[in-house]
C-alpha cells in the first residue's frame, strides 16, 4: 500500500463509520494528537484538543458506540478529503507523511467545515 | 422597562419553579446584560495574566469588551476596550504586552491607565476638546487571593461581601499551592454552545446529572484497565478515575455537601477521595508536594488544607472553578441561546512539575474542547435550549430538596443533601435580586 492509499483508506473507514477498523490502523505505541496552540511542541505542559494514547483512543471509540453517547449518537456524517501529500522522511520501516485534510461534517442539521494539517508516522 | 417590573419578574422565579422565559426570552437577556452583568462582580482572570506593567489580556463583561492591564504604577486596570474617538475596539482580542494601546483606525494612543497620550492631527483640536477623552475605566476593580474581579456598577456590595462564605472556596484553591503561588498556564480552551449562560452554572453543581449525561463515559471507563499503583500511573488513569467516579452510587452524591450564598454562589463537597482520583498519598510527586506545603505552613495546617474536600464552585454569574485540579471556567453570554466558555488551568508555581502534568491531563479529557465528557454536557445544554424554546409548557421544576434547606453560621445555606436543587434556587433568587433592584 502506498502512503496515499493508506490515507485514503483511513479517510474511508471514518466516512463509513468503521471506527473499530480505523482503530486497528494504530500501533500499540501510537499517539493521536490535536494540539491546542499553533506550533505547540509539548503535550504535557500545555493542553491539547486531543492527546490520546492508544488506550484512550480505544475508549473514545467505545464511548462513541454507547447508546447514551449524546454528542455522538448518531455519529456525524462526514467527508474526509485528503490532499497535498508529501513524504519528508522515509526509512525502511517508517515514513513521515504530511497531508492536508478538509473535513465536512453534517450533524444535528448543521454543516461544519474543518481544515487540518496532518502529520502521520506510517509504519510498514 | 414597564414590561418587566418587579411584580412581573417575581412571577418568573418562584420558590420551586422558574418560568422558561428566564432561559429563552431575548428581551430578558437584554435586561440581564444591564442588570445582572452590569451590576455583579465578574471574575475576569488572575493576576499572573498581567504579571508585569504593560501586560494585558482582553475579555468581556456582558456586552462590554474590556481590556485588563497593569499600568506604570503597577496597579491592575480594567478599561472599556473602545476608542474615545470613533468607537473602534482599540486592542485586538487576545493577550500580550504593550507600552501604548494604539487604535487601528486613526492612531489615537492610550497609556496603561487609559489616558489619551497622542492624537494625530492634534493641531486641528483645541486642547480642552480632548481633555476628557480617554479609555473609560470600569468603575470598580478588586482582587481576592490573586483573582481579578470587576464591576460595571459604581455602587454595590464590596467584593468581600459579595463573595461571603464562598471566600472559603477561593481560600481552598489558593492555600493548596505552596507559598499561595498560582499562575495561569497550559493554554486556554475556548468552546461555544447554543444555550443560555445559566445552563453551565447550574450543571456544574448538579450531582444528579453525571449518571445520565455521562453514562457512556462511565461505562467505558469501568471496562478500562485499572489505574496503576501510586508512582506507576499511566497518562490515561486520571481520565479513567474521573469518569468512573462520575458513576458513583446515588448515596455518595446524596452524602456530599452543597452550600449556597445570598449572591447566588454555590459550592459542593467532593465525591472522590484522593486515592480514587488524584496522584494521592504514596505517589512520590504528591509526597514531595505535601512536604513543600508542610515546610510552608506547618504539618497541622498543611493537613487541614489537604483535608478540605470541595469540588466545583460557582461564582455567580460568570465563573466556575475547582481546586483539586485547578480548573477555572468563565462563561460569556453572547445571546439568549448562545454562550462562549473559556477554560483555564492554574499551575502551583512551587509544586513538583508532575502535579501540573496531571492538571493538563485532567483538563484535556474532562474539560477540553475535544473531551467526550464535556461534549456530552454541551449536547444536553443544546437540547435544553430547544426544549425551553417551546411555548406549550411554561415551567421548569427545581423542587428537589426544597423545604430542607439549612441555614449555617457564616451566612451559607446548605442543601438538605448533595443533590438538592438548592443551587438553582439560590442562583434564581440572586437573579431576581439583580433584575428587580431599582
Amino acid at each position: 500500500m502506498t502512503v496515499e492509499e493508506f490515507l485514503y483508506r483511513e479517510a474511508r473507514l471514518l466516512d463509513t463509520g468503521e471506527l473499530e477498523a480505523w482503530l486497528e490502523l494504530f500501533t500499540e505505541d501510537a499517539t493521536y494528537w490535536v494540539p491546542l496552540e499553533r506550533s505547540q511542541k509539548d503535550p504535557f505542559e500545555t493542553s491539547s484538543l486531543i492527546y490520546d494514547d492508544r488506550a484512550l483512543l480505544e475508549l473514545r471509540v467505545k464511548q462513541a458506540r454507547h447508546p447514551r453517547a449524546h454528542a455522538r449518537q448518531p455519529l456525524a456524517r462526514t467527508v474526509h478529503q485528503v490532499g497535498n501529500v508529501v513524504v519528508t522522511n522515509e526509512s525502511k520501516d517508517e515514513a513521515l507523511v504530511h497531508s492536508t485534510l478538509t473535513l465536512v461534517e453534517w450533524r444535528n442539521e448543521k454543516q461544519r467545515v474543518w481544515g487540518a494539517h496532518v502529520e502521520q508516522r506510517q509504519r510498514r | 422597562m414597564g414590561a418587566f417590573d418587579r411584580e412581573r419578574l417575581a412571577m418568573l422565579v418562584q420558590p420551586d419553579r422558574v418560568h422558561r422565559s428566564v432561559y429563552a426570552d431575548p428581551a430578558l437577556f437584554e435586561l440581564e446584560m444591564e442588570r445582572v452583568f452590569g451590576r455583579a462582580w465578574l471574575v475576569l482572570g488572575h493576576e499572573s495574566q498581567v504579571a508585569r506593567a504593560g501586560d494585558y489580556f482582553t475579555s468581556r463583561m456582558g456586552r462590554e469588551p474590556v481590556l485588563i492591564t497593569r499600568n506604570e504604577s503597577n496597579a491592575i486596570v480594567v478599561l472599556i476596550n473602545r476608542c474615545a474617538h470613533r468607537g473602534a475596539m482599540v486592542c485586538a482580542e487576545g493577550r500580550g504586552s504593550a507600552e501604548r494601546f494604539v487604535c487601528p483606525y486613526h492612531g489615537w494612543s492610550y497609556d496603561g491607565s487609559g489616558a489619551l497620550k497622542a492624537v494625530p492631527f492634534a493641531s486641528s483640536y483645541q486642547k480642552e476638546q480632548l481633555k476628557d477623552l480617554r479609555l473609560r475605566p470600569v468603575p470598580r476593580v478588586a482582587v481576592y487571593r490573586g483573582f481579578i474581579f470587576a464591576s460595571l456598577a459604581a455602587q454595590g456590595p464590596s467584593l468581600e461581601e459579595f463573595l461571603g462564605p464562598a471566600k472559603a472556596s477561593f481560600d481552598d484553591l489558593v492555600d493548596r499551592a505552596p507559598g499561595g503561588e498560582l499562575e495561569v498556564a497550559g493554554g486556554v480552551f475556548k468552546h461555544a454552545y447554543h444555550g443560555n449562560w445559566k445552563l453551565m452554572l447550574e450543571n456544574h453543581l448538579d450531582g444528579a446529572h453525571p449518571a445520565w449525561v455521562h453514562a457512556s463515559s462511565v461505562a467505558v471507563a469501568r471496562g478500562a484497565p485499572d489505574p496503576g499503583a501510586p508512582g506507576a500511573e499511566r497518562y490515561s488513569d486520571i481520565a479513567v478515575r474521573q469518569m468512573r467516579q462520575n458513576g458513583a452510587p446515588d448515596a455518595v452524591w446524596e452524602a456530599i455537601g452543597m452550600w449556597t450564598t445570598r449572591y447566588g454562589h454555590g459550592y459542593m463537597g467532593d465525591y472522590h477521595s484522593d486515592d480514587r482520583l488524584v496522584a494521592g498519598m504514596g505517589n512520590p510527586a504528591f509526597d514531595e508536594y505535601r512536604n513543600l506545603l508542610i515546610q510552608d505552613r506547618g504539618e497541622k495546617e498543611a493537613d487541614r488544607i489537604l483535608r478540605v474536600t470541595l469540588w466545583n464552585t460557582i461564582v455567580y454569574p460568570n465563573c466556575s472553578f475547582m481546586s483539586q485540579f485547578r480548573q477555572l471556567r468563565i462563561v460569556h453570554p453572547v445571546a439568549v441561546d448562545r454562550s462562549v466558555v473559556t477554560t483555564y488551568s492554574l499551575r502551583m508555581k512551587k509544586a513538583p512539575a508532575r502535579m501540573f502534568r496531571d492538571t493538563v491531563a485532567f483538563a484535556n479529557v474532562v474539560n477540553g474542547t475535544g473531551s467526550w465528557v464535556l461534549t456530552d454536557d454541551l449536547e444536553v445544554y443544546e437540547r435544553l435550549q430547544r426544549g425551553l424554546a417551546s411555548g406549550a409548557v411554561e415551567w421548569v421544576y427545581v423542587g428537589r430538596g426544597h423545604g430542607g434547606d439549612v441555614e449555617e453560621p457564616g451566612g451559607a445555606r446548605r442543601g438538605a443533601n448533595g443533590t438538592s436543587e438548592i443551587y438553582v434556587r439560590a442562583q434564581m433568587r440572586a437573579w431576581l435580586d439583580y433584575m428587580a433592584a431599582a
